[in-house]
């Protein structure tokens, strides 16, 4: 037994119980909780070299689990989420009025986000990554259905065709090595038009996973339209899995051959959807679909740190970015969407309008709000500070001052949007409030904003984490030549 | 000498700061006991270190916060002025705004941040890196603006917006300008001044410019000054510390920092960088003036004043000759202690019988006796009237501009003074000679220990500040102490 | 490239080439449909020619490698899973709006 098939099998065992047990499924959480988190710390702690082949099969065939820097941070902070948001859902059931069945399917669609999500960051097989992709596709889809059938819907169409073109780049790899081990791949890999073809198809796939702009029309309707702890599994977890494969595709199956270029497209489409994304969160008047088109800005982040890492004469720094920026945004936005979605129940209301008077009803919430904001906007201290920090200063160094300046503006207009939010719950109450507060209700979100903050004072282990058996690191894999 | 000195007059605060949220309101008596309990504990500890470094001792506590960039709390004797002023200010303001706020609503969340404010300012004076600086400089940013929105009116949320889009736009500058500099020379310790001398002469100045301006928010240099007027909304306790200790100084602090410990007196001099940021300070200095004579309403007046006097710290700063070093640094602590008595006055006056526009101040000095004669203190002070302290401050301004063969600055100064003069002697006028209206009811001035509370400290700095010009050769004075810090490193 | 056509037309590079047609109608048809029944078929077809390149990969010149085949089967299953799992969601959208608008009934009922 090692932590890492049981943080796989664990979660499969939750749900197959949580659909057994139906309306008792949710006292599950009360036990998972601790014990996924305490797997995941076991694994942040285990030896660099932890790797695990499922059934002793040998590659090329086997599948090989193994746990590098950004799958033990991605775990850790998949696990504290969805704790933290199964143990807020626990006293404050994500259902709508009426429809008190919801609440039931929202429990095993959780442990299998969770057996998925987890399974995806430890894969390094391109197939196996494909079903865990599809896992996590099948319950982001059917939680986002909690909220709207039509957003989810929609959701589900792109996603699928999304799949099928991965699938498409995975056949067209198999075809040409005969394997699809992600470790095996980046010694064989050759820029031959199969594998460019390959490449292009698996990663235009992953993009619409990750909702990268252009790509992320089907984001903002579905996570806003969820019920909160839905939208914060979906925002927090759904979309890193196609980023965390993507890293895996760029910069460990085949760094030799993604050309700097290639690189600068998927830098320039990151910048543009922190742009985009921010300039439409201003825009919204409703408080989840401010949220939820924060997601779509702060996943740009992700992929303006690709042409960084590669470009970077040590990427140890930039890299750290990259993942420290998944993280914080795991925890801030889960934290984000559960004070949000408490905050608009007491208000009666969706809009930011209605907020006023929440800042002397709700305190705490409005706290955890507001600790999210701060590292969503990469204010110090906190892991979104450290992320943006490393990568600025990774910006600055290799001169690419585009990206340093979208960095900075797009903190700005963050600080924009988030304070609009935060000022309208100082404004005076136009109806009475009745709180919703108690318990683990609020403990949650605010563990969550506080652990986000917490992040910031750890950068020195965080960034040490993150570096272990990371692809650059390592003797065999060589990166790109940096971008000019 | 590594120590956690430091370390604790950042935890303090926080644990005030923590029991403030954490306490409900009807136990707001121990709130105010542990406000005060740990503001009179600091104090403590800031004797005893200013004990120490008379002797020559320099504490510092360091841990690695990012790899290659150490998160640094050092006390040199320039961090230790800020931070004995900051402290000593914040007891007095503490007591003042119990008395102040009574009872108001939401006072956890108002005495919550209040205690973060003092954290970030202390922390941005005990600062021993750019980094460390920025962690500092961007938490007091977000600690006030709960405080300046407080009242959760429509004003005071305009306010805070504005605060904040000024802030922060600074913040980004500054931050861009230090992250520059840094992947130019590495990580910038103050204590060890990067070595400037491979930078080419264009990139110093632009990094120069970003910095200066970003930190020039806060410090409300002209033309970024216009938060501060509108962050006047802010209820006066607010005011009172926003003015004299946080935030604008800390602005000013940042540009001493950068010009003497990041750029070095000899480098700002090379690339001529001094010349324009004091004409800037003059042009602040008088256009500040200038508005504040413009205004009816007293806070407001008080706060163009304020964007006025800031600038003769930034002046002292940029003339880069010993008595002027010497002169700006005194007058951080100087405008602090004398601001903090106008703000404190014109609170009082507020709250006791709704004074707030300057033609209402008709008699007060007759009703409000012991509130006017601290605020005429404070208003002569600022006027630059001996013996208060600010006499000393221009004094050693004007002696520094001479010797830096800058005698321009001497008529800035002049005018200065004469404008002071002109937008607080008629509010002096008003309040001791003019009959009170006859429709004003009489009041008791220090009838309850609240009255007490709420007037006695602004009584308190008000005499401080008289002390601060009369002993200013004693060697614990201000003045004694910026001379100190200008001996010790800043004129070698 | 000179092939002899019946190299070009082996079983192998039919399959392909089929697969191939598949993905492009599947495609065509998804973006040109607004009606999500049509479309998950259409997704469906374009599921259908992947697995059929996928498959005639594995067909070597006398043995066929079992490894891409397997990718096929754990494939149609997840794309079984996934259909039965849209066609449920679909009948559901149906169900409501035929709920919320009694007079649309027909309409819903027929549509689906």
């Amino acid at each position: 037994m090692s932590p890492l098939d049981l943080l796989v099998a664990v979660p499969l065992c939750c749900m197959a119980a949580a659909l057994l047990l139906g309306r008792a499924a949710r006292g599950l959480i009360l036990l998972a909780a601790p014990l996924m988190a305490g797997l995941a710390l076991w694994l942040a702690l285990l030896p660099p070299d932890a790797a695990y082949l499922v059934g002793q099969w040998e590659l090329p065939l086997g599948i090989l689990l193994r746990a590098d820097g950004v799958a033990r941070l991605m775990i850790l902070a998949t696990a504290l989420v969805i704790g933290a948001v199964g143990l807020h859902a626990l006293v404050e059931p994500p259902e709508k009025p009426g429809h008190a069945a919801q609440a039931e399917t929202f429990w095993p669609l959780v442990y299998l986000l969770w057996a998925g999500a987890n399974a995806g960051f430890l894969t390094t097989d391109l197939f196996n990554l494909y079903v865990t992709l599809e896992m996590v596709s099948l319950a982001a889809v059917a939680l986002a259905a909690m909220g709207s059938l039509a957003a989810a819907l929609r959701y589900f169409m792109i996603a699928l065709l999304g799949s099928l073109a991965y699938l498409l780049g995975v056949a067209l790899i198999v075809a040409r090595y005969d394997t699809v081990d992600v470790t095996l791949l980046a010694q064989l890999a050759e820029p031959d038009l199969a594998t460019l073809m390959a490449l292009g198809l698996m990663t235009a796939g992953l993009l619409i996973k990750a909702a990268l702009f252009p790509m992320h029309g089907w984001l903002p309707p579905a996570h806003a339209a969820a019920p909160a702890p839905a939208s914060a599994l979906l925002s927090a977890i759904a979309v890193k899995l196609g980023f965390v494969i993507l890293v895996r595709l760029w910069f460990e199956a085949f760094p030799a051959i993604t050309g700097p270029a290639a690189l600068q497209v998927l830098g320039g489409l990151g910048a543009a959807a922190v742009l985009y994304g921010s300039v439409q969160a201003m825009r919204q008047d409703r408080l989840k679909a401010l949220v939820a088109y924060s997601t779509v800005a702060q996943v740009g982040y992700l992929f303006l740190a690709f042409p960084l890492v590669a470009g970077a004469i040590d990427p140890g720094d930039a890299w750290a970015g990259m993942t420290l920026q998944a993280v914080a945004h795991m925890l801030a936005k889960a934290a984000m969407f559960l004070a949000a979605g408490l905050m608009l129940k007491a208000a009666a209301g969706e809009r930011i309008a209605d907020l006023g008077g929440l800042a002397q009803a709700m305190p705490l919430t409005v706290t955890a709000f507001g600790l999210a904001a701060v590292s969503l906007m990469g204010l110090p201290p906190s892991g979104g500070f450290t992320a943006k920090f490393l990568l600025l200063t990774a910006a600055i160094e290799q001169g690419a001052y585009l990206y340093a300046g979208v960095l900075i503006l797009g903190g700005l207009l963050a600080a924009v949007y988030l304070f609009g939010a935060l000022a309208a719950c100082f404004a005076p109450a136009t109806t009475p409030r009745t709180p919703v507060t108690g318990g683990l209700r609020t403990a949650a979100p605010l563990a969550l904003a506080g652990l986000a903050i917490v992040m910031g004072f750890g950068g020195t282990a965080l960034v040490e984490l993150s570096a272990i058996a990371a692809p650059w690191a390592g003797p065999a894999l060589i990166l790109p030549e940096p971008a000019p | 000498m590594m120590t956690f000195a430091p370390l604790a007059l950042i935890l303090l605060p926080l644990a005030a700061a923590v029991v403030s949220f954490a306490l409900p309101e009807r136990l707001s008596a121990w709130r105010n006991a542990a406000n005060l309990g740990v503001a009179c504990v600091k104090l403590v500890v800031v004797t005893y270190l200013l004990m120490q470094a008379e002797a020559g001792l320099v504490f510092e506590w360091r841990y690695e916060f990012l790899p290659g960039h150490d998160f640094v709390l050092r006390l040199d004797p320039l961090a230790l002025l800020f931070v004995t002023l900051s402290v000593f200010l914040w007891l007095l303001t503490t007591i003042y705004a119990i008395a102040y706020f009574d009872r108001g609503p939401n006072l956890p969340r108002f005495f919550g941040f209040f205690n973060l404010c003092v954290l970030a300012a202390t922390g941005v004076a005990m600062s021993g890196t750019a980094i460390t600086f920025f962690l500092f400089y961007e938490l007091l940013t977000l600690a006030t603006w709960p405080l300046v929105a407080h009242k959760g009116d429509e004003k005071s949320l305009r306010a805070g917006r504005i605060y904040l889009t000024y802030t922060l736009a600074g913040s980004v500058a500054f931050l861009a300008g230090i992250l520059w500099l840094q992947s130019l020379v590495g990580p910038i310790e103050f204590a060890t001044p990067p070595d400037l001398a491979g930078v080419p002469a264009l990139t110093l100045t632009l990094i120069f410019i970003l910095c200066i301006g970003g930190l020039g928010v806060k410090a409300a240099i002209f033309p970024f000054h216009g938060w501060l007027p509108e962050a006047m909304a802010a209820p006066a306790p607010v005011s009172a510390l926003l003015h004299a200790v946080a935030v604008v100084k800390a602005g000013a602090f940042g540009i001493v920092r950068m010009i003497y410990d990041v750029y070095g007196i000899g480098t700002v001099a090379e690339l001529g960088l001094g010349v324009p940021l004091a004409a800037l300070a003059s042009v602040t200095i008088l256009y500040g003036s200038v508005r504040a004579l413009m205004q009816s309403d007293l806070k407001k007046r008080l706060a163009y004043s304020t964007v006025s006097q800031v600038s003769y710290i930034v002046l002292g700063a940029s003339l880069i000759g010993p008595f002027a070093v010497i002169g700006g640094l005194v007058h951080l602590v100087h405008q602090g202690i004398m601001k903090i008595t106008l703000f404190m006055c014109a609170g009082a006056l507020a709250n006791r019988m709704g004074i707030k526009a300057i033609a209402d101040l008709d008699g007060a000095g007759r009703q409000m006796p012991v509130t006017m004669a601290a605020f005429s203190v404070g208003a002569l002070g600022m006027i630059g009237m001996p013996p208060v302290a600010g006499f000393i401050s221009k004094w050693y301004l004007g002696i520094g501009a001479l010797q830096s063969d800058a005698a321009w600055v001497v008529a800035v100064l002049a005018g200065s003074s004469l404008l002071n003069a002109a937008y607080f002697l008629p509010l002096l006028y008003r309040a001791w000679l003019l009959p009170p209206p006859a429709d004003r009811p009489a009041i008791r001035e220090l009838a309850t220990t609240r009255d007490r509370m709420l007037i006695l400290p602004a009584a308190l700095t008000a005499l401080v500040s008289l002390g601060a010009g009369i002993f200013a050769s004693l060697p614990f004075s201000p003045l004694g102490w910026a001379t100190l810090i200008a001996e010790g490193g800043y004129l070698r | 490239m000179d092939l002899p056509l019946s190299d070009i037309l082996s079983a192998g590079h039919l399959y392909a080439l089929t697969g191939a047609v598949l993905v492009g109608l599947g495609l065509y048809a998804f973006i040109t449909q607004r009606h999500p029944l049509r479309q998950l078929l259409a997704v469906n077809v374009v599921g259908a020619g992947i697995f059929l390149i996928l498959g005639s990969l594995g067909r070597g010149p006398d043995a066929t490698d079992p490894f891409p085949q397997a990718l096929v089967i754990t494939g149609i299953v997840v794309a079984v899973a996934l259909t039965a799992f849209g066609a449920a969601m679909i009948v559901r959208q149906a169900e409501t709006r035929a709920a919320a608008k009694p007079a649309a009934d027909d309409n819903a009922r027929g549509a689906s």
